[in-house]
């Protein structure tokens, strides 16, 4: 009987072949980006877990110096004489020209089971390590698929791919590392699993427990639930497509399921059929989203990476593998997908009474009592978003207030819209004007959804482009502020440093030492900086908050500054007290802005400093200069000094740097507004192609009485333009409220800074442009067809008319 | 045997890493050969010798407890050169490893270390005699103008278990072979090869159930050198026994692949006066087998020695003596009966 009741039913395809397009179309773009954001996100998190469980670090604990610096190499010597098993590492960032490694070097002989690196061969990998080559001169340098090093110094070390490197590392022999590195001290000492409670007290050393590895999982959650929001709203976005499709075609096989029924198919074995022929449909189409996903997915993954390194400083991998998990779940995201998309007109046609005439009407006539159940939900669904944004806390609850607002925009939507035309129709436009605002009020129903698919995507674009124009002008100011030095000047040894002083005296207006300690704050890592008392920090230093007296207070040694995010995060104020050191706390004088840096920060007094890190050389100088001399004490430097150039850069050069870091961490972000804006567009054009056949009845009257074919058309494409107009207002708000939510809540939760809202209506023209070309664009192909409809189709109308 | 160490040693615990290491051939590249008359000069002898493959300081003793229980305990220290040089900091081609062993009649407990040369986590210093690797050492108390050797501290630990031990000899070195040049094939590979196998030992062995104290007698080896073994050669058993009347005998079976055993004995009288005995004099028959670590190991051995009327038959203190560690290997203690009784220690490698 099924068989029957599909031959029956797919016939209509046959004769429809654009709509089945349409509806395939909507579904692998909808699984395309939705599975495309999926996949971004699984190569990100494997490459964090990677991360993390380099040498074991997730599962061991370490030994590091007092001040989280070096172990020397006769101390880990010592405690292996003592019986304790450590085992050492060496690691530090190589630079290669523009290219940088994360070094591993690690003791074969002594690491312990659980940190030894697996060694699994990639797919270049050849699955074999030579030990005499890893552990003798050059060594063997294990990298991650995709490594590409250019210009290798002679005598450097073999590369060996191997699959569980992490991208942007190598793992070496500890000599290789310490001869890359140019040191001979550990950098750390793993501790075997038991050993923490054989160290003798007296090592002078730190013993930190195992590092979790959700530190840059959690750093970097906030940017993986954009994508993931990015790319639902996608989803979302493909779905309104296939449910316009869907509804449609019911529509238009209304008269065939009646005939179908009459001949004695039982309900159960239409719905069989539709419901089978909606899977092969979904499957097919979800196939090639996946495709399309992976495309979309591997073209971004360069982009991601970028984003990923500037703003966390995790290395991510620039390349995609593919993984069966990920594409099970993207096929079932589909199927699930079609299935809601598709409940709705199941239901109406199980609800279709056999015996009443098959009339062909729109799809859904929309009634004064549907408005206002609608108006009613959207309403409903607002207050939700307050009540989250009032009650919830954290990440998840700034995304789900995202969510609830763009869902209550987008029900409002039609009903605003609606209303809006009918104001606008009651001025005296004429009787054409009259005609087609009247039309577009009656196509409200039908163009509902694509409608909210574009104001969603263009309040999202709004949102995204206020919250990173924002961040942007701010971060620039912030800039400004903090890179009050001309020059800045890294040396290589206490000896450089010295020569760098000795010929700055008498050329430096002044010479402001740049030094820090890693250390922890509260338990996370953080740096502790000292500075001299100096004018450049009064004047220019970006306070958020400070006590009256902050500056003396530092310089005294009272007081220490903490920078926003850790605040915010330790929920402090001003007095609380701060502790910088074991058994040292100070209380916090100034809380000042601290943009792009993911760890915690103190500053305290230069000599206040030095007491507590001792060990910490100071090889780091802000140099003051008068402008016209930059040039000159640049070239001094590098020629006098001999210091090589990139250890001596002007404020300018920094400046472009941070900025080019900054653009490059939104890069993905601007590539998913314009794919959601294309879907967006995309559905308003399949709606207005459905739409077309279907109003004939409407346009034959207006025909007939004397109005052109190509009138007709202009209006049409007016009509779209109207439309696309008015969403476009009301997204302007909507996009606000989300750039606002963007900038207090969820930056807040998920960096710990705030971000002053800057408006920018030069970029909403831009894409107030953007969304009527859209939809001229989406109107040009069925006005078109109108133009050149022939009469009888027109005159049709009235033969038909029953 | 010793190619078989050097091999081993790259097997280095990390199975992984050294997954399908091609090893190291049996060539001598650049390494020193041993050298026949042989010219020991001690103490240096006592030291290492970099330019030569491999080495070892290898200590087995046979002990009784004052519970009345016989126990065995083995202390090796092995050095392998992947370069015929010493390195400076991280960068050494001399890379050691020690084993340490621990038998009871019921069970056996084994531990490995690893370290690399120069940077002072293991070595072997001449004099002041001391060899190490971490918390292990072997440490030379010897008075001045005594052989080095002549007394040791010992000490080891693991997992379950630590020994700590004196040993002082009542004898001199005893040179193997041809005054210290041991052939190892018919086709000439050989070693340089003395032991020290006089000693007297008293300590502490400290199992799970808590310390005990214990006597008995210790043998040294020492040997070193760069290409020992044919290719052809899959792996040995070597005993060491000693005689209720004071006399001892070194002697080892090299297993061919085709089914011929090279064999080598020294008979030593107990003022130290040493008999070679060339390839053929001893006869090792496998008499009983056991299933050791999923292996097929023959546990139980006939020893005859014609020219000294040595007929005997060894059983172990526990069939189970394995060495779990990198390359691993059966090592522990044994009794004979026969035409003498006495203890001994039996080393049996190449059994896969």
């Amino acid at each position: 009987m099924i068989r029957h009741a599909l031959s029956g039913l797919i016939a209509h395809w046959r004769r429809h072949p654009g709509q089945l397009a349409t509806l395939m179309t909507g579904l692998a773009l909808a699984t395309a980006l939705w599975s495309g954001v999926q996949a971004i996100n699984a190569e990100a998190r494997s490459a964090y877990d990677r991360a993390a469980a380099t040498l074991g670090q997730d599962q061991l604990a370490r030994l590091t110096g007092a001040a989280g610096g070096a172990v020397e190499a006769e101390t880990y010597v010592a405690l292996r004489r003592a019986g304790v098993e450590v085992s050492p590492v060496i690691t530090g960032v190589l630079r290669l020209g523009d290219q940088r490694l994360r070094i591993w070097g690690y003791d074969p002989l002594t690491i312990p089971q659980a940190a030894a690196p697996r060694v699994t061969p990639g797919d270049e990998g050849q699955g074999q390590i030579d030990l005499a080559a890893f552990l003798t001169e050059p060594g063997l340098l294990l990298v991650a698929e995709g490594t590409v090093l250019n210009d290798l110094p002679p005598g450097f070390p073999g590369l060996q791919v191997s699959g569980d490197v992490p991208p942007g590392s190598a793992f070496t022999d500890i000599a290789t590392a310490g001869r890359l590195l140019q040191t001979s001290d550990p950098t750390y000492l793993l501790v075997a699993p038991d050993h923490s409670g054989m160290l003798p007290g007296d090592t002078g050393l730190r013993l930190e427990p195992p590092r979790s590895g959700d530190d840059i999982g959690r750093l970097t959650d906030s940017f993986h639930l954009n994508l993931t929001a990015f790319g639902l709203l996608a989803f979302a976005v493909g779905l309104f497509i296939v449910h316009g499709a869907i509804g449609l075609a019911t529509e238009q096989r209304r008269t065939g399921i009646r005939t179908l029924r009459a001949l004695g198919v039982p309900l159960r074995a239409v719905l069989g059929a539709l419901a089978l022929e909606l899977a092969v449909i979904a499957v097919l189409a979800g196939a090639a989203g996946l495709i399309l996903g992976y495309l979309i997915a591997g073209l971004l993954m360069p982009g991601v990476a970028g984003t990923l390194q500037g703003l966390y400083g995790a290395d991510v991998p620039g390349t995609l593998r593919f993984s069966p998990e990920w594409a099970a779940l993207a096929g079932g995201m589909t199927l699930a997908g079609a299935a809601m998309a598709g409940a709705q007109a199941f239901a109406r046609i199980a609800a279709m009474p056999l015996l009443q005439p098959a009339q062909p009407r729109a799809w859904a006539v929309a009634s004064g009592r549907g408005m206002a159940r609608q108006g009613l939900a959207a309403l409903a669904l607002g207050l939700v978003a307050l009540a989250i944004l009032g009650l919830g806390d954290g990440l998840v609850a700034g995304f789900a207030f995202l969510a609830a607002l763009l869902l209550a925009s987008a029900i409002a939507l039609p009903v605003v819209l609606s209303w809006l035309l009918g104001r606008i129709s009651r001025l005296s436009w004429g009787v054409r004007a009259e005609w087609m605002l009247a039309d577009a009020r009656q196509q409200m129903p039908s163009l509902s959804l694509a409608l909210m698919a574009l104001l969603l995507a263009l309040a999202a674009n709004i949102g995204v482009s206020t919250m990173v124009g924002s961040f942007r002008v701010t971060f620039i100011g912030w800039l400004d502020q903090r890179l009050a030095a001309e020059i800045y000047v890294t040396t290589a040894s206490p000896a450089e440093a010295e020569a760098t002083r000795r010929y700055l005296e008498g050329r430096a207006e002044t010479i402001l030492p740049n030094v820090w300690a890693e250390t922890d704050l509260f338990g996370r890592p953080a740096d502790i900086y000292g500075i001299v008392d100096h004018p450049t920090y009064r004047d220019h230093w970006p306070l958020l908050s400070a006590t009256p007296d902050v500056w003396d207070a530092v310089a005294r040694g009272t007081g220490a500054l903490v920078n926003e995010q850790t605040a915010r995060r330790e929920t402090m104020s001003l007095g609380d007290p701060l502790p910088i050191a074991p058994d040292v706390a100070l209380p916090v004088v100034g809380i000042y802005s601290d943009y792009g840096n993911p760890n915690g920060q103190a500053i305290i007094a230069l000599d206040l400093f030095r007491a507590l890190y001792p060990e910490v050389e100071i090889l780091r100088f802000g140099l003051r200069v008068p402008p016209e001399q930059v040039d000159a004490v640049t070239a001094g430097l590098r020629e006098e000094v001999g210091l090589p150039a990139d250890a001596v850069v002007n404020q300018a050069q920094v400046k472009a740097f941070s900025i080019g870091v900054f653009e490059r961490t939104f890069q993905i972000t601007g590539a998913l507004n314009v794919l959601t804006l294309a879907v967006a567009g995309f559905a308003i054009w399949t709606s207005l192609l459905t739409l077309a056949n279907m109003r004939l009845p409407q346009v034959a009257p207006v025909w007939a009485q004397g109005m052109t074919r190509r009138v007709l058309a202009r209006m049409e494409l007016g009509r779209a333009v109207l439309l696309a107009g008015l969403t476009f207002l009301l997204s302007v708000p909507v996009g606000l409220a989300l750039a606002w939510a963007l900038l207090a809540v969820v930056n807040v939760e998920a960096f710990g800074w705030r971000l002053p809202m800057r408006l920018f209506p030069g970029d909403w023209l831009g894409l107030l442009a953007l969304a009527l070309v859209a939809a001229l664009i989406a109107a040009a192909f069925p006005a078109r067809r109108l133009a050149r409809l022939g009469p009888d189709r027109l005159l049709r109308v009235f033969a038909n008319d029953r | 045997m010793i190619a078989r160490w050097s091999f081993a040693f790259l097997m280095l615990g990390q199975a992984a890493v050294a997954q399908g290491f091609a090893g190291l051939g049996t060539d001598a590249e650049g390494f020193s050969i041993p050298t026949r008359p042989t010219q020991f000069d001690f103490p240096a002898d006592h030291g290492p010798h970099p330019t030569y493959r491999i080495e070892w300081w290898y200590l087995t003793a046979t002990l009784t407890g004052d519970d009345g229980a016989e126990y065995g305990v083995q202390w090796t220290l092995f050095r392998s050169a992947l370069a015929p040089e010493t390195g400076a900091g991280w960068q050494s081609p001399q890379l050691w490893m020690g084993h340490a062993g621990l038998t009871t009649a019921d069970r056996h407990f084994s531990a490995e270390r690893l370290a690399r040369g120069a940077i002072g986590q293991a070595g072997v210093t001449a004099a002041p005699f001391e060899a190490w690797i971490d918390n292990w050492h072997m440490t030379s108390r010897a008075p001045a103008g005594a052989d080095a050797l002549s007394a040791l501290d010992l000490f080891a630990d693991g997992d379950g278990f630590s020994y700590d031990l004196t040993l002082t000899a009542d004898g001199p070195l005893v040179f193997q072979g041809d005054a210290g040049y041991s052939v190892k094939s018919a086709e000439g590979q050989a070693s340089y090869y003395y032991s020290q196998p006089f000693y007297e030992v008293a300590g502490t062995l400290t199992l799970p159930e808590g310390p005990v104290a214990v006597t008995g007698t210790a043998w040294l080896d020492r040997e070193w050198s760069s290409q020992p073994l044919s290719e052809t050669q899959d792996g040995w058993d070597w005993f060491s026994l000693q005689f209720a009347d004071g006399s001892r005998m070194m002697g080892f079976g090299l297993r061919d692949r085709s089914g011929d055993t090279y064999t080598a004995a020294t008979w030593i009288t107990p003022d130290g006066t040493a008999t070679p005995y060339p390839d053929g004099a001893l006869r090792l028959t496998p008499l009983g087998w056991a299933e050791v670590a999923g292996r097929r190991v023959s546990v139980e051995w006939r020893l005859e020695l014609p020219a000294r009327g040595v007929d005997i038959t060894t059983v172990p203190l526990n069939p189970q003596s394995w060495m779990d560690v990198s390359v691993s290997y059966w090592e522990g203690p044994i009794r004979f009966s026969g035409t003498h009784e006495g203890r001994g220690y039996l080393e049996m490698t190449g059994y896969e």
